[in-house]
């Protein structure tokens, strides 16, 4: 019996090994040394999944923060300061966030972080940076604990840590504003909804259940999915047969592009609608030509109507970065710059130089700083949180998402 | 209540998705007593070979002429990779101590991983992959099949009459069960044991890659990252029905599969357990299911073949 109780050994130990395996961390930095003479090196940390399958928008983060630090070094938009960009790889695994976190702080030279993608990553980065007084801007984080504490659904809004700020405007402003367009937009009053258990999916669904039924709609059924799983054929023949006429998915688009598929191979003729998770080509082409009509909302006006977007779009190009700057490349370009201008009112307010605590006085400049960035006015409410509260609507069309409705979101 | 029959539908062609690659982990394992973590790779990387196959094609090439050359394309690739693995990663290391090649697996099925990831072009994140056009099968009015479902359900047994059939009838099968009870023994008869072994990891990659041409045309697209989930998912399935026996491992993969299914649809409606259904739960009762067996019989439902030796 040797054999067996060996077996039954190795079958648990590999299993936890190949569980282990997924938190492996990996440098992804391609910062170049421009030898800037006697300038001053700020490095601009960069944390986001580089690798895996959310790597498409993680790059798009890198590259458009990379593009925020070469225009500051070409415009010298901060005299004397030579920016450089250190980017490391989470894999959307909160252990390996937390870890370069802690890397980060280390090197003296960060000033300022941007990222990571994921909500329930930045949870375990915000107490590391608080800790060392290092200032974070997230381009993605949607979740509103992260900004304003557990209880906010109580309505007590405590900021929890000084140093997190973001550019994205947050799920309450997302999830309510999806509820309200299902519900008297588009006529949907029974909705099954979906999540994936993260701290993004399942927060984005419960603030999405709350206000469709306070606005009078119905929720006939809810199940959960596991991230990386494919086959949801079995929660698709739930959601048929519940009778719902409507699905939203709390999650990200790898697993929301198969279910809104195999919901549809049901042969159930409900669209399913998601957050700015699913707002990605890749959600199309999971699910084929089926998923004509799917919804999603996403923050802010789609860059490519903005005005204020077209210089970053042509620049994105003109580099040639081999990625899409994807989802979050404009959010990701106005968090890179926030920090290079929270920097250089750190430096005009020491003759242009870097006081000895510049972390701690960054931090506190980040709070002041406004201007016109990518993605509109860029600038931080008491909780660190954007003043941006725009929204839209996006539409699968034609195997395309169409912006449908875009809109200021009020309370 | 959700219509059982479609529950059962599901879960039978799931189960026999991982029983397919439940082969490559079983017949490595009755023969070489070597867990080959990286099979995992082995059929994802049939995915992307059938893929590059199906690309060769002109366009608008049906489905009926594509769908075996993805197969045959798929197949050549993940058996030459599985062939390249056993020389080079495991043979070296055959009279090692038993942890060695299963560390070597691990690393080779990251850096299969990666490489896909790193070279194959848009694999950064899931490709798309043909899909079957038009409506599912309906039977009943509340049994319908997916045609991706029909071709695994009918392909899977067919594979394993043939497998059957393989190592009962002829002379390399008959050679296969002799290294399995004894290589030593076996080599000293004559039989070029290395030769064997070769041939077990091929066929379990090309069943990995049959397996991995239907769990695209099902879903559509594949990706990098598919191995993992589903080559732990047919490891169990193997373990379940008794590693080391090609039946058991079809047997696991449908009881794993149907398992999962209901699961999902029907323990959230047990009084007191609304809690702990639905699709999140599944992974869990599927390993409950798992430690149950094991505890209780730890053979496996059908026990090894080649127990004799143990």
């Amino acid at each position: 019996m040797r054999h067996r109780s060996l077996l039954v050994l190795t079958t648990v130990i590999t299993t936890g090994a190949l569980t282990l395996t997924a938190c492996g961390s990996r440098d992804g930095g391609d910062s170049k040394d421009n030898g800037g003479g006697k300038k001053t090196t700020v490095v601009i940390g960069v944390d986001a999944p580089l690798t895996g399958s959310l790597s498409a928008l993680g790059q798009g983060i890198k590259n458009s923060v990379d593009l925020a630090a070469k225009t500051a070094n070409k415009n010298n938009e901060v005299p004397g300061i030579e920016f450089k960009v250190e980017a490391l790889d989470d894999q959307a695994v909160p252990a390996s966030g937390q870890a370069n976190a802690t890397k980060l702080v280390g090197n003296k030279d960060v000033l300022g972080v941007v990222g990571p993608l994921n909500s329930g990553v930045a949870q375990q980065m915000q107490g590391v940076f608080n800790s060392a007084n290092l200032a974070q801007v997230s381009p993605a984080n949607t979740n509103p604990a992260l900004s304003q504490g557990d209880n906010w659904g109580k309505g007590e809004f405590k900021r929890g840590f000084k140093t997190y700020f973001r550019t994205a405007a947050t799920d309450v402003v997302q999830g309510k504003f999806a509820a309200q367009y299902l519900f008297r937009d588009a006529g949907k009053k029974k909705v099954f909804i979906v999540d994936d258990k993260q701290t993004y999916g399942a927060g984005l669904a419960a603030i999405f259940a709350d206000e469709f039924k306070k606005l009078g709609g119905e929720v006939v059924g809810t199940d959960h999915v596991t991230v990386k799983e494919t086959d949801f054929s079995s929660t698709a023949d739930k959601v048929k047969s519940s009778g719902a006429d409507s699905v939203y998915f709390g999650g990200q688009y790898p697993e929301g592009g198969l279910l809104a598929d195999q919901i549809k191979k049901t042969g159930a003729v409900v669209p399913l609608m998601g957050g700015d998770g699913i707002q990605d080509p890749a959600f199309i082409s999971a699910s084929g030509e089926a998923n004509e009509g799917d919804l999603a909302t996403s923050i802010g006006y789609p860059v490519e109507k903005l005005d204020t977007a077209k210089k970053f779009i042509e620049d994105y190009k003109t580099e040639g970065y081999k990625d899409p700057y994807a989802a979050y490349g404009g959010y990701s370009y106005d968090a890179g710059w926030a920090v290079i201008q929270a920097v250089k009112a750190v430096a005009a307010a020491n003759n242009g130089k870097l006081p000895t605590d510049a972390r701690a006085k960054v931090v506190e400049a980040l709070g002041k700083v406004s201007f016109e960035g990518v993605t509109g006015k860029v600038a931080f409410d008491e909780y660190g949180d954007t003043t941006n509260k725009q929204l839209t609507v996006y539409k699968v069309e034609g195997g395309k998402w169409v912006d449908v409705k875009s809109d200021t979101f009020n309370q | 209540m959700h219509e059982l029959p479609q529950q059962l539908a599901n879960g039978l062609a799931l189960g026999a998705l991982y029983g397919l690659i439940a082969i490559g982990y079983t017949m490595v394992y009755g023969i070489v007593q070597l867990i080959n973590f990286a099979h995992g790779e082995i059929f994802m990387i049939g995915g992307f070979g059938a893929l590059s196959a199906y690309a060769i094609l002109p366009t608008g090439t049906s489905l009926l002429i594509a769908i075996p050359v993805m197969i045959i394309g798929g197949a050549a690739t993940s058996v030459a990779v599985a062939c390249a693995a056993e020389r080079f990663a495991y043979r070296p290391l055959r009279s090692a101590p038993r942890l060695a090649p299963l560390i070597t697996a691990i690393g080779l099925s990251i850096a299969l991983q990666q490489l896909v990831w790193q070279f194959y072009p848009d694999a950064k994140k899931a490709v798309s992959f043909p899909e079957f056009k038009g409506a599912a099968f309906k039977l009943t009015d509340s049994l319908s099949i997916q045609r991706a479902d029909l071709f695994v359900l009918i392909l899977a047994p067919l594979c394993m009459l043939a497998l059957g059939v393989f190592v009962q009838k002829s002379r390399s099968g008959r050679a296969m069960q002799a290294t399995a009870q004894d290589p030593d023994t076996a080599k000293l008869m004559g039989i070029n044991t290395d030769r064997i072994i070769v041939m077990a990891f091929a066929i379990g990659a090309a069943f990995a890659a049959v397996a991995a041409v239907a769990y695209g045309l099902d879903k559509g697209q594949i990706n990098f990252e598919m191995g993992f989930i589903l080559g732990l998912k047919a490891f169990t399935a193997a373990v379940l029905g008794g590693i080391g026996n090609i039946y058991g491992a079809m047997v696991g993969g449908v009881v794993l599969g149907l398992a999962e299914a209901l699961s999902i649809a029907y323990i959230e409606d047990i009084p007191g357990m609304s809690q702990l259904g639905g699709g999140a739960w599944s992974n869990v009762w599927a390993f409950v299911l798992l430690i149950v067996v094991l505890l209780v019989r730890p053979q496996g439902l059908l026990g090894e073949r080649v127990a004799d030796r143990a």
